[in-house]
């Protein structure tokens, strides 16, 4: 073993978890010197890598940026952005704007629910599907707007969203007779 | 630093241009009410019971962070003021479940005191009637969430004279709570030093000692100006 | 395809010689594509369109004589995705993948009928383009194009010929006023932060544009993210700091990208960063995202949020040009502020000051979304009146309904109706409506808005939304959110609808910061001109829109049969 991937291994020691991902959040708390002040900036960095932020994660941040607990669970959860529980395969996010809304954007999420039994912020049982809704996306000029895997659309009907929503359930299907 | 005179309530006064409103008014036997303020610790600025008028302002200013300035003119017990504290007052006692006839801080608690001072005989706005919990894990102390009033005073004592900083809010809004360390027991607390300051901060019956019955639960925060004289004399 | 280069720029001669190279650069193109990849056009797949028509003009044999580019916001986000080509002065709109041969062919031959968008509608003619100028015609990733475009001028001009004092000076006569809603004289407050003592001061760029149905920040970030750096950068010179941050939200991650690499390539020009233009003045800027909270719009939130704390507002005095980030003087400013700057600065206060009318100078960009024919993204010179701007401008409402309302202001805005239209939008007069000009946001109504659900609608929002320290905000906002609501389900009483007006009296009056006085103005202003909507539904149980229950049903929740 090389010393720098002794160094890396020696640092991996003190995550969490082995997970190399860690290494892209001890990267970002170094670009901002590990300050007190990295506190958001780094939970950015564990929520787009691993998806949400656990017990052990917050745990770990409040160590390297010599923070209280208390603290950097206060800040966890007073941010909408951040999630504390893991989120399904993939995410619709629909957005609750003023424009967005004088164009139904509420009634879509009512359909939602009563087509596929989720409200803003359930995840379906098998672990799918997220819905969550969005304060306003700034592209009111296509309300109403969500966000689709991470993509835009503007425009929302009803089919397009149910459309949307039953390829996914069908590709997981697909996917799950496979195995 | 200057010493500048002002008028409160039509009482000419003076003090120095680095002290607050409230201290001045207090110096000078003017009672201004307050919830979250607390000598000794950081000021809050939250609870807005101190907010009081100063001639020549639009706005209301909180006297608890408001620095005196020459010539000022503030008027602290005004009809619209008593208005306005009352309907702070009430919407405290909506928000959370206070029911101080079983309450351990029955006849000692600050949030019962104003609502005599202000002369609240009902409340006028809906009980919300939320869901709250009580933690009793902790060895010597029980946290009931149903009487917390959110006024910060146990993070701040917590946090800048005990400097464990066990305590904090989560959530936002009218979701806050107040929660130890990553939201677990507080007898699991691993920073907790189970010294009490908080206790004896807290101004309503939500901190209070296990084994005390109603009534018995007398609280005292003055050591805590006490700990901060001590700090100006070694400085 | 122009190439992006690393020349390190250290006069103002050398810069007009590059801005030459690279104008000379273009102009060996005959003719030019631009492709919106804003958010809205990327939406709809505008990068297909410019992937298809590179891959076109390509196979053509064409790329030495038209050039292909990412372009900026044409501003009707409705006509999507928007592809122009301004030597033939045509502009396409809902342009497919499917489309380019025959727009490509129109670069020569007859423009394609169907794509047609009218470039001389009033949509476009009527507005002032200040701070928007380029009209999109800008690959907003590129400094070479700025620069061909005339950027930096400004920046090395103040930095050479002028003192701080004379910029801050130069502001001051502009009259510009923070774009960010309140109107805060920007001169005032540079002078302040100019004349304050520290070591350190800062620079802060307030994109945290958080009110619902407005998107201006972040289209001109989109757009002109150098723009956005060089007024930051004027105003660090005038002021004195050294060091900027952008606090941008994390749900505009196309800005956040554009900024990032504004500032990576404004530093590989010596542009930013160690002293720049080789003066001595040095300037860093970084990016900090925010987390989903509106309240971070409110300065000292934002303060407390770039520190890595919560975002709870602390009660002013101290104003953060004295006391702001981490104690020392700072200069916060809202994204379209500093975009003024570069103007202001190139064509002098006085250009500047004769736009607008004698209190609110200068153009102010507006998000037109809603029940209105034309959405997108405008700018007008504050004057203009609400009737011009929805109805010229905005094209009106469309399919047959009838105008109601226009919400500005967010939601600590109003609900101006039909009888105020020929007021002016400028600070003042908004205010008068009891409203507010906020960032830009306007909502149109129409019949088939309710308006108790509107304001319904904004209560939720900050309720969910309040920050929780001060306790009118708190349980007020959550108070009078429950009391709307009892009243569109037609549960309200004519009692509660008066303790629903004097908890706004409480609220307003007694919250910490601008969020929780701000937040009874919906309900405020559609009592105010709307009250007859309260009364169908207290004392009729209907809902004259048909939003509740539909029209003529009763709105109240069926009683259990039980």
């Amino acid at each position: 073993m090389t010393a720098r991937a002794a160094a890396k291994q020696k640092q991996i020691g003190k995550f969490p978890s082995d997970d190399k991902r860690w290494l892209i959040v001890a990267a970002v708390m170094r670009k901002y010197g590990s300050a007190q002040s990295a506190l958001i900036e780094t939970l950015h960095a564990v929520q787009s890598s691993f998806g949400y932020l656990d017990d052990s994660s917050l745990a770990f941040v409040a160590r390297s940026l010599r923070l209280p607990l208390s603290k950097v669970y206060g800040v966890a959860t007073f941010y909408s952005h951040f999630r504390l529980k893991p989120q399904g395969k993939h995410t619709c996010v629909v957005c609750m704007g003023t424009a967005c809304y004088i164009k139904g954007s509420a009634k879509l999420l009512q359909k939602v629910d009563r087509k596929y039994g989720l409200k803003v912020g359930d995840t379906s049982a098998d672990n799918k599907l997220s819905l969550l809704e969005a304060r306003c996306l700034g592209a009111c000029g296509i309300a109403p707007a969500g966000i689709f895997d991470g993509t835009v659309l503007g425009n929302l009907s009803d089919d397009l969203v149910e459309s949307k929503l039953d390829s996914w359930i069908a590709e997981s299907e697909s996917v799950s007779q496979t195995k | 630093m200057r010493v500048v005179t002002l008028k409160i309530n039509g009482q000419e006064m003076s003090g120095r241009d680095d002290e607050d409103i409230l201290h001045v008014a207090r110096e000078h036997g003017i009672d201004i009410p307050t919830l979250c303020q607390l000598d000794g610790v950081s000021e809050w600025g939250g609870c807005r019971l101190c907010l009081v008028e100063i001639e020549g302002s639009p706005k209301l200013s909180a006297a608890c962070v408001t620095k005196v300035s020459e010539g000022m003119v503030v008027n602290t017990n005004t009809e619209r003021l008593a208005g306005y504290r009352k309907s702070i007052v009430e919407m405290l006692f909506t928000e959370g479940n206070h029911v101080c006839s079983v309450c351990v801080s029955n006849n000692n608690c600050e949030l019962q005191d104003m609502s005599h001072e202000l002369k609240i005989d009902h409340i006028s706005l809906p009980y919300r009637y939320p869901l709250k919990e009580v933690d009793a894990s902790h060895d010597l102390f029980i946290f009931d969430a149903n009487r917390c009033i959110l006024c910060t005073r146990c993070i701040r004592v917590c946090d800048e004279v005990e400097g464990a900083h066990t305590w904090d809010i989560a959530g936002r809004g009218i979701k806050s709570q107040l929660i130890s360390d990553l939201h677990q027991p507080w007898g699991d607390s691993p920073s907790c030093t189970s010294c009490g300051k908080c206790v004896e901060a807290c101004p309503t019956g939500a901190l209070f000692e296990k084994g005390k019955a109603a009534g018995e639960m007398v609280k005292d925060a003055r050591f805590l100006v006490y700990l901060e004289e001590m700090k100006e004399e070694k400085s | 395809m122009i190439n992006q280069t690393d020349q390190q720029i250290s006069s103002s001669d050398e810069l007009a010689a590059l801005a030459a190279e690279y104008q000379a650069k273009q102009a060996q193109y005959e003719n030019s594509i631009f492709v919106c990849m804003g958010t809205a056009c990327q939406s709809v797949q505008s990068g297909g369109v410019l992937q298809s028509l590179q891959a076109e003009v390509k196979s053509r044999a064409l790329e030495d004589k038209c050039r292909v580019s990412p372009g900026g916001c044409q501003g009707n986000c409705a006509s999507a995705p928007l592809v122009s080509l301004p030597q033939r002065d045509l502009l396409y709109q809902l342009a497919q993948p499917s489309d380019v041969s025959a727009i490509v062919d129109s670069l020569q031959g007859e423009p394609v009928a169907r794509l047609l968008c009218d470039n001389k509608s009033d949509f476009f003619v009527r507005q002032n383009r200040v701070v928007t100028n380029h009209r999109g015609l800008l690959n907003p990733e590129s400094i070479d194009d700025y620069i061909a475009a005339g950027g930096f001028v400004a920046l090395l001009k103040a930095l050479f010929e002028y003192s701080p004092e004379a910029v801050v000076e130069q502001v001051q006569k502009s009259g510009l006023r923070g774009r960010g809603g309140a109107g805060y004289p920007t001169g005032l407050k540079w002078s302040t932060v100019a004349k304050a003592r520290a070591d350190q001061k800062y620079v802060v760029c307030n994109a945290d544009e958080g009110d619902p149905g407005a998107f201006m920040n972040r289209s001109v970030l989109e757009d002109y993210p150098f723009r956005v750096l060089e007024g930051m950068a004027i105003a660090a010179y005038a002021v004195g700091a050294t060091k900027g941050y952008v606090y941008v939200r994390a749900e505009y991650p196309l800005a956040v990208e554009r900024v990032k690499k504004a500032i990576r390539s404004a530093e590989k020009h010596g542009l930013l960063g160690n002293k720049i233009a080789s003066s001595s003045f040095d300037f860093h800027v970084e990016i900090r995202l925010g987390a989903g909270a509106f309240v971070c719009g409110e300065e000292t939130a934002l303060i407390s949020s770039i520190e890595g704390g919560k975002g709870l507002p602390c009660p002013r005095p101290p104003y953060p040009a004295e006391s702001g980030l981490w104690g020392k003087p700072t200069l916060i400013n809202n994204v379209e502020t500093f975009a003024n700057i570069v103007p202001i600065v190139t064509n002098g206060a006085d250009w500047y000051a004769a736009i607008g009318t004698p209190k609110s100078k200068g153009t102010k960009t507006f998000a037109l979304s809603g029940r209105i024919k034309n959405t997108g993204l405008v700018e007008v010179p504050l004057g203009t009146t609400l009737r011009e701007m929805i109805f010229d401008i905005g094209g009106g409402v469309p399919d047959g309904h009838k105008f109601k309302a226009v919400q500005t202001g967010g939601p600590a805005g109003g609900c101006i109706p039909e009888e105020h239209l020929d007021a002016t939008i400028d600070y003042e007069s908004l205010l008068a409506l009891g409203s507010f000009m906020g960032s830009g946001g306007m909502i149109v109504m129409d019949d088939s808005s309710c308006m108790v659900d509107v304001a319904k609608f904004f209560m939720q929002f900050c309720a969910a939304e309040s920050c929780g320290k001060c306790i009118p905000c708190r349980v007020g906002t959550a108070h009078m959110h429950d009391m709307l609501e009892r009243i569109t389900l037609g549960e309200g009483t004519m009692d509660e609808l008066g303790q629903l007006e004097s908890l706004c009296d409480v609220v307003q009056f007694t919250s910490l910061c601008g969020l929780g006085q701000g937040a009874p103005n919906p309900v405020l202003s559609t009592l105010r001109f709307f009250k007859n909507e309260y009364l169908a539904h207290i004392v009729g149980h209907t809902c004259p829109a048909g939003v509740c229950a539909p029209v003529g049903q009763d709105i109240r929740r069926p009683k259990c049969a039980l």
